[in-house]
Parts: structure tokens; C-alpha cells; sequence
């Protein structure tokens, strides 16, 4: 059996039935880097989202995790179309809207919404509270002048504020209540998909959990797809079934919730994982590995050769330089990119990505699943045999 | 959420400190009404405000006040018992002919009353320093948000114009094209001299004035359209009009406050120079500029007119300055002074 190179199409139904509302495939997001001078001659590119492909069922909610700088926050803004993506498509309800014009774009505002990092930035001081969650309206012309401060009183009540805080400013209320008034904001026109891009790194611990509790009962209550950005992988597990493991622009692993806390494939995201406190083995008084990496993270204007992990990979060999390793399934809802995926302290000897150490094809088994679904057969890392479900 | 609960969540903001002693409200306090609060714990800072509320009050019943006869800046009084013709027309009597009916006294030569002309020369001063601060702000805003907010070549371009504008020597253009321009505007408008004198006088500061604030604003603007609230505007679709003025305008107005009430008092100063150099306003037309310049022409014969101008200018300006001061403090209690 030869390398199944598969190229589906951002329409196709995902491997579990559930129509994706968000369907992303080889997103690619380059920005430029000038030379200073009169004469601002393009130097090179920060390659911030290189290749980048996932789904988000209706409804249903996709974790993006990784450090700091890899790329998830660009790629939230890539979805919101913030920005113009480089390459690739975002297929939103069976429509690709990278490449939309701004007028194009204004429909989709209702349906595509954001919540910010950092309550304290992402509302205007100089406007009320009223005027914040209103300016949706006003801006779309959905109600006129008198329908808009019933609406904002009860978007305030549904995430849980006083509505007669109306007249109120934003630096009148805690990180915590501001975080909401940017909730409520986000709802006015009844999104079907919510990118959050770490809703509550900001907050305060005690407040997280509140934040993390409002904006699943508005998911449960109002359909709402998440796109959710974070770096905190208990917070991510908490509200995610499906998460994906972003390093230096690329997805290095994306899979549901059991299989990547309890069977994690890729050393990064074994790595990440070993960074969790647990209160369980803190209890007993046991104490899990730590694994540490060294050294920081690439620049993404000039990416590691082949595989962009070697550089900090406890596991990387040669070939791994060589060879960049594509992103291949490995179980009915696990994909990982990595040469010699295997669960921590048992990754193979040889790479199970179809080639020998010295990077030539073997003609092994390999199911790539480049696309933003995931493929009804994969590859059983334990038998090396194709498996279906 | 009940009430009792968000008092027990209310923390200090680092982006919009509120002073300590607020009590809890239902009523919401905007940024603009705690400066305000602070504004009026500042007493420098007050007595300013009052002495400019004071002057701003004179010059608007100076007007009225001609009008229904209490002053009169403009009659000619060649009464030879006010001034001495032998003198060529000093005023008689101590310190320039103080009397109850002429408090400060009488003009040299002419007999005018000093109090009505110098109270009649703050409108008109006060009206084009006003006026001229007004063009340079509206000018070096539009331009400040525009340059910021587009970045690259439209900001390269503005950054240019306004290195051209500093670069230019402004005192002597006004000075060598005073005539030609104030023709051209007779020419074109119809306006009789002193107008079209105010008009240029007006133009020109205000145009060479801007510079200073669209630098200003554009700083600004930079720090502001990186906050993410920007980015919330453009995601629900904002046109670049709302993101200008509703957006991003009420976050400048403190500086733009700020250097609206320290840019006038440089141009009442600007005015009295400008008089002695022979540009704008010209007498019998009262302005402090000119009733100063016709002062130092009697400095040593008649001192107090020419102490009393001085000393209205430098009030007004000084209280202009103070309030200033104190109206940056207030809306930004963290900068360095």
C-alpha cells in the first residue's frame, strides 16, 4: 500500500457526521518584513500561519493551543478576517471567505464574533456600556434608536450584569464584569461562531472559571460555535472536545479530549502536557516528569529546516532536518506530525511516516490527512496496519 | 449579577484610575466628570479658571456694553482739560489722568478712554487667538487622526508637510506677504481692511499652527489603534468615519483640550507682536496688540498707558496657561510634569 495523499475539500462532511461550520484548510498568513529606509524594500516574511487546516462542527467548540507566538491569536484573526490570509481558504458555511472585499465581509460581521484577550483594552473608555453592546446595532442598522437599550438591558442580564449599569464606563467595573460587557458585545447579533482568543488569560483565576461557565451555558443556550484560543491546556480541557496543538505556525497534533491529555503523540505537545500541574499526583505526593525544553523558539521569518520542532525536540534525529513530517492519522479523531510519534517514553526507533532515517520513502503505511476533517481509516501506530473504523 | 455583588468586585483600573474617596452610584461617572473632580481640588488651577471665566465674560459683554454707552472705545474726547496740547497731548493730572470717569486713564494724544479700548481690544484679541487656535486644532486633528490611523504613505506624506510647515520662517512671510494677501482677500471677498486683516492674521496662525497638534495626535492615534477595542470596531464592520470620530476621537480630546487652552495664550501674545510689527489689526480698531505697540511710543512720557495693556496681556496669558496646566493634570494624573 502506497501514501494515500488525501485532498478533500472543505465542503466534505467530517469523519464523525457532524457538519463542520468552520472549515479551514492550508491557511497561510505571511507578513512582511520591510527594510527601513525611504525605499521600504520587503526583506522577508514572518511565516506566522504556515499551512494551517482545521474544522469546527456547528455548535461544537475547537481548542487551539500553544505558546506564545506560534501563531494561534493570527489565526483567530485570519478566521474573523481581521486579516487578509496569505493563502489558503476559510470555508464558512460552505463559503470560502478569504478572499472577501470589505462589503462582502459585512453580512458575515453578524455571524463571526470575538471576544479579546484583555477586557481593559478591547472596550472604548470613552464609551458607556450601553453605547459598547449597542454599537453592533447601530452599526448594522438593526433596530432603530429605540430598540437598541432594550436589547443591550438584555444581553447585560444574560451575561449575568446588572442592566441598569447601562450608563456606566468600562473602567467602572472589574476585569472580570468587563470581560462580560465584551461577552455581551460579541452576542448582540447572535453570532453563529465565536473566535475567543484567550477570553480569560487576563482574569483573575477566580474569575476564570465564572467566564469559562457563562460561555458554555451561552453555547448550550444559543448554538454557538467556538473557535477557542488559549494557552491554559486545563482551561482548553475543560470547554474543548477537540483540540488542535499549534508550534511555530504549523498544527502539530490535533485530536478529541481523551486521546491528547491521556495518549499524547507529538514530544511538543507531551512536552506542553508535562507543564500541567496535577493536583491527583500532588496529592498522592507523586510527581510527573517535567520536560523540559530547551532553548526558544525559532524566529518564523526563517523556519527550521523540515520538521520546525527539532530545534527544542528531546527525540529529533537527522532526518527529522530533512524531512518535513506531514500531518497523518493515527486514530478515528487523532492526527499528529511528527517522524517518530509515540506516546511519551515510546516513540519508535524508526519514523512511521512512510521513510527510512535517511528521509527516502519506504512505501509504508501513512494515512496524510492534510485537510481540515479527519479520514475514515488510519494508521495503528502499535501494528503499523491501516485501520478503519 | 446583583448590585452587592459588584461592589465586592470593584478594583482600581490601571487604565482609568479614579480617585479614592467615590462613592458607589448607580449613576456611572465618565472620565470627562472625574477630571472634572480633580480639576477642582487643584485651587491654582481654579483661581486660573476663574480669572479665564472672568475675561472670557468681558469680552463677550464688551460688545453690548458700546453698544448701550457704558464704554466707549472709539469717540475722540480732544477736551483740553483732559489733555495738555502743549505736551502734544498728554493726559493731565497723575498717572496718565486716572479719574472716577476714566479709571485708567486717558490716551495720549487722542483722549480716549484706556479702560474701553483695552476692554474692547480683549474681544477682539481674544477673538482672533480663539479663532486661530480653533483652525490649527481642526487642521492638525483631521490631519493627526488621518496620518495615524493610515500609517505608511498618507502618515510619510503628512510627516513631510508638517517638517515643511516648522521649517518655514513663518514671522517673516507673515511680515512680507501681510500686504499682498490682505488684498487679495479685499479683492476676493469684498471685506473692508480690518477684516481681511483679522481673516490673514487668523489664517496664518492657524496654518502654520497645526503642526504641533497633528504631531501630537498622531501619537496618539498610534497607541490608540493597536488597543483592541479598534479591532472590535472594524470586526462589527465600522466605517473609517465611525472609527474616526467615535472611536478614536473622544480618546484625544483630553490632549486636544489641552493644547486648545495653551495654544491661545501663545497667540495673544503672537497678536501683540504681530501689532508692533505692523500686521493685523490696525487702529483706531482696538486689540491689546495695538493699544500696546501706541503704549511704548509714551513708556517713559505716560507709563501707566503703557503698564496697563502689559499687564492684561500678561494676566491673560498667565491664567490661560495655569488652566491649561491644570486641565492636563486633571485628565491625566499620571503624567510628569
Amino acid at each position: 500500500m502506497s501514501t494515500t495523499s488525501a485532498a478533500p475539500k472543505h465542503a466534505r462532511p467530517s469523519g464523525s457526521g457532524v457538519e463542520p461550520i468552520l472549515s479551514v484548510e492550508d491557511l497561510q498568513m505571511y507578513f512582511p518584513v520591510k527594510s527601513r529606509g525611504v525605499i521600504r524594500r520587503t526583506i522577508g516574511h514572518v511565516q506566522a500561519v504556515d499551512g494551517v487546516s482545521f474544522e469546527v462542527p456547528k455548535g461544537g467548540s475547537l481548542g487551539l493551543v500553544g505558546e506564545s507566538g506560534c501563531g494561534k491569536s493570527t489565526t483567530g484573526r485570519l478566521i474573523t478576517r481581521l486579516y487578509k490570509p496569505t493563502g489558503g481558504s476559510i470555508g464558512f458555511e460552505g463559503e470560502d471567505i478569504a478572499g472577501f472585499s470589505p462589503r462582502q465581509l459585512m453580512p458575515l460581521r453578524r455571524e463571526i464574533q470575538m471576544i479579546f484577550q484583555d477586557p481593559a483594552t478591547s472596550l472604548n473608555p470613552r464609551h458607556t456600556v450601553g453605547q459598547i453592546i449597542g454599537a453592533p446595532l447601530v452599526i448594522h442598522k438593526i433596530t432603530g434608536k429605540d430598540g437598541v437599550m432594550p436589547r443591550v438591558k438584555e444581553l447585560l442580564e444574560i451575561v449575568g450584569l446588572n442592566p441598569e449599569h447601562v450608563n456606566r464606563y468600562p473602567h467602572e467595573f472589574s476585569g472580570g464584569q468587563r470581560q462580560r460587557i465584551g461577552i455581551a458585545r460579541a452576542l448582540t447579533l447572535q453570532p453563529k461562531l465565536l473566535v475567543a482568543d484567550e477570553p480569560v488569560s487576563a482574569l483573575d483565576v477566580s474569575i476564570q472559571a465564572q467566564v469559562i461557565n457563562l460561555l458554555q451555558d451561552l453555547q448550550r443556550e444559543f448554538d454557538i460555535a467556538f473557535l477557542f484560543i488559549a494557552h491554559d491546556l486545563a482551561i482548553v480541557r475543560h470547554f474543548c472536545p477537540e483540540i488542535a496543538v499549534m508550534y511555530l505556525g504549523k498544527i502539530v497534533e490535533v485530536a478529541d479530549r481523551e486521546s491528547l491529555y491521556t495518549r499524547p503523540l507529538h514530544p511538543y505537545t507531551q512536552a506542553l502536557l508535562s507543564a500541567v500541574p496535577d493536583v491527583r499526583q500532588a496529592a498522592v505526593g507523586g510527581r510527573r516528569e517535567r520536560i523540559r525544553l530547551q532553548g526558544d523558539v525559532p524566529s518564523p521569518i526563517n523556519p527550521p529546516s523540515g520538521c520546525r520542532f527539532r530545534t527544542r525536540c528531546p527525540i529529533a534525529k537527522d532526518v527529522c532536518a530533512k524531512v518535513e513530517p506531514p500531518l497523518m492519522q493515527v486514530g478515528p479523531r487523532h492526527k499528529v506530525a511528527c517522524h517518530f510519534a509515540g506516546e511519551l517514553g515510546h516513540h519508535p526507533a524508526v519514523p512511521v511516516t512512510g521513510i527510512d532515517v535517511e528521509g527516502a520513502a519506504t512505501g509504508g503505511t501513512v494515512v496524510e490527512s492534510a485537510g481540515p476533517g479527519f479520514e475514515d481509516t488510519w494508521l495503528d501506530l502499535s501494528t503499523g496496519q491501516r485501520t478503519g473504523a | 449579577m446583583s448590585l452587592s455583588e459588584s461592589q465586592l468586585e470593584v478594583s482600581p483600573t490601571p487604565d482609568e484610575p479614579k480617585a479614592d474617596d467615590q462613592p458607589q452610584s448607580l449613576e456611572g461617572l465618565s472620565p470627562t466628570k472625574l477630571a472634572v473632580r480633580r480639576f477642582r481640588k487643584d485651587r491654582l488651577s481654579m483661581i486660573a479658571f476663574y480669572v479665564v471665566a472672568f475675561v472670557l465674560v468681558a469680552a463677550i459683554l464688551a460688545p453690548i456694553f458700546t453698544k448701550i454707552g457704558i464704554i466707549d472705545p472709539i469717540s475722540l474726547n480732544q477736551d483740553d482739560k483732559l489733555i495738555d496740547p502743549t505736551l502734544g497731548g498728554l493726559p493731565r493730572g497723575a498717572a496718565g489722568g486716572i479719574t472716577w470717569a476714566h479709571p485708567l486713564g486717558i490716551e495720549p494724544g487722542t483722549g480716549r478712554d484706556v479702560l474701553s479700548r483695552l476692554w474692547y481690544g480683549v474681544t477682539f484679541s481674544l477673538s482672533i487667538s480663539l479663532a486661530a487656535a480653533i483652525v490649527a486644532i481642526v487642521v492638525g486633528t483631521v490631519l493627526g487622526i488621518i496620518a495615524g490611523f493610515s500609517g505608511g504613505l498618507i502618515d510619510a506624506t503628512v510627516g513631510r508637510l508638517i517638517d515643511l510647515t516648522l521649517s518655514f520662517p513663518q514671522t517673516l512671510m507673515l511680515l512680507a506677504l501681510s500686504s499682498i494677501f490682505v488684498a487679495a482677500i479685499q479683492q476676493r471677498t469684498g471685506l473692508s481692511t480690518n477684516p481681511a486683516n483679522a481673516v490673514y492674521e487668523i489664517g496664518v496662525l492657524g496654518l502654520f499652527g497645526w503642526p504641533a497638534v497633528a504631531r501630537l495626535i498622531r501619537g496618539q492615534v498610534l497607541s490608540i489603534r493597536e488597543r483592541e477595542f479598534i479591532e472590535a470596531a472594524k470586526l462589527l464592520g465600522a466605517s473609517p468615519r465611525r472609527l474616526y470620530f467615535k472611536e478614536i476621537l473622544p480618546n484625544v480630546w483630553a490632549p486636544l483640550l489641552v493644547s486648545f487652552t495653551l495654544i491661545t495664550p501663545q497667540y495673544v501674545s503672537a497678536e501683540a507682536a504681530l501689532s508692533y510689527l505692523g500686521v493685523g489689526i490696525k487702529p483706531p480698531t482696538p486689540t491689546l496688540g495695538n493699544i500696546l505697540t501706541d503704549g511704548v511710543n509714551y513708556a517713559l512720557t505716560d507709563f501707566t498707558y503703557f503698564l496697563f495693556p502689559a499687564i492684561v496681556i500678561a494676566v491673560i496669558v498667565v491664567s490661560l496657561n495655569l488652566f491649561g496646566d491644570g486641565v492636563r493634570d486633571a485628565l491625566d494624573p499620571k503624567a510628569d510634569r
